[in-house]
């Protein structure tokens, strides 16, 4: 039975505002918790649809987690459910760092405060240094070696050469189309 | 006027940001640091840490963040805005067409090359922001005095941590800040 409209946006709107606030970790972790909410406990969403909103999410650009949201609230209520579901993941962000950002102008210059963020510092960096470790291993992993050689390629080129990364990214988008059409047209024939 | 430059920035950003949170941070440096010089280096670097131990996307944080330090609250609001537009447009239109033809496997294809340059765009940021740690003036001068060698043994510390125990990023950040403050409390006794 499906329930009443007003119903699913308060539910898109409780559900994201919940997630977006206690979900550390990014957002692949956010979309999966949307999927256990809406498929597995409304079953609003029926699991073979959702694996393919998921990969609509990750393909587009933006907020895995908000794009996440999107997807939901179209599906469940159209643009109106866009509208509750955004909402409720952009509130507590905005909220958190809201009351941060008053307190780093007014605490960054004690010497210990700096402390603090300079010692994480170094902790950023190696968690940065650890999801490309995990990243760069699973597109190795695949053994695509046009993907791996580009992937090389377009981390030497951003470090030495002064390019606007919009330009790295649309070559690659670019690349990525003619290819699939290029193998799509071999597997065919 | 820095409502425009703030909304239009952060459009850029999320228009652009392909393949998850951390992809996002070489293109907000470029935006935010670089090209309007919204923040320093290092004020920068403390904003993706504050982003890592916070709930919310990297990108979202960030438009809440530098809107706050340039105009307030409304700041803020604008920004994000900008940010999640091109997701819901990007989204909401991949969504209609996803419901009308079920095909993904162009999508997929093109994803399959964002991933691997994602990857790219990652490291790349994570090598400016380990330069913002390491060195004091921010460039690759190893004399004494502006060459931390302390900094260095944190990040080893903590990436060893995040590898081979199941402690969490945050907590192992944290581990790194106050290693620091204790460290700044020593030399000054």
């Amino acid at each position: 039975m499906k329930p009443e409209k007003k119903q699913i946006l308060k539910r898109l709107f409780f559900s994201t505002l919940y997630l977006s606030t206690f979900t550390f970790g990014g957002g692949y972790v956010i979309v999966s918790l949307l999927k256990k909410k809406f498929v597995d406990e409304y079953h609003w969403i029926d699991e073979e649809e959702m694996l393919d909103l998921v990969a609509i999410a990750q393909a587009s650009p933006g907020s895995v987690a908000v794009n996440g949201a999107i997807v939901v609230g179209y599906k469940l209520a159209g643009i109106p459910g866009i509208a509750a579901s955004v909402l409720g993941s952009i509130l507590p962000p905005m909220v958190i760092i809201t009351v941060i950002s008053a307190f780093y102008t007014a605490f960054s210059a004690n010497v210990y405060v700096a402390a603090l963020l300079r010692g994480m510092r170094a902790g950023v960096t190696a968690v940065i240094a650890s999801v490309v470790f995990d990243m760069g291993r699973s597109i190795v992993k695949t053994r695509d070696w046009i993907n791996i050689t580009v992937m090389i390629l377009s981390f030497f080129i951003s470090c030495y050469f002064q390019i606007n990364t919009i330009w790295i990214i649309l070559a690659a988008l670019l690349f990525g189309i003619v290819r699939t059409l290029f193998s799509k047209r071999r597997n065919t024939l | 006027m820095i409502f425009l430059s703030l909304f239009l920035s952060f459009f850029h950003i999320g228009a652009l940001s392909f393949g998850g949170g951390y992809a996002a941070i070489l293109l907000i440096q470029e935006q935010v640091v670089d090209k309007h010089q919204w923040l320093t280096q290092s004020a920068f670097t403390d904003l993706i840490s504050i982003a890592e131990m916070t709930p919310g996307s990297i990108a979202l944080n960030a438009a809440t963040f530098v809107g706050n330090q340039m105009a307030g609250l409304p700041g803020a609001i604008v920004a994000t805005l900008g940010c999640i537009l091109p997701s819901c447009i990007f989204v909401s239109l991949l969504a209609w067409i996803y419901t009308r033809c079920r095909r993904l496997s162009l999508i997929q294809g093109v994803l399959a090359v964002l991933r691997a340059i994602a990857v790219a765009l990652i490291a790349k940021a994570g090598v400016t922001i380990m330069t913002t740690a390491f060195f004091s003036n921010g460039t690759w001068d190893f004399s004494a005095g502006n060459f931390q060698i302390r900094m260095l043994v944190f990040f080893a510390v903590a990436l060893l941590l995040l590898r081979k125990t199941k402690l969490s990023p945050i907590l192992i950040m944290t581990m790194c800040g106050v290693a620091e403050v204790s460290a700044e409390l020593l030399s000054r006794l």
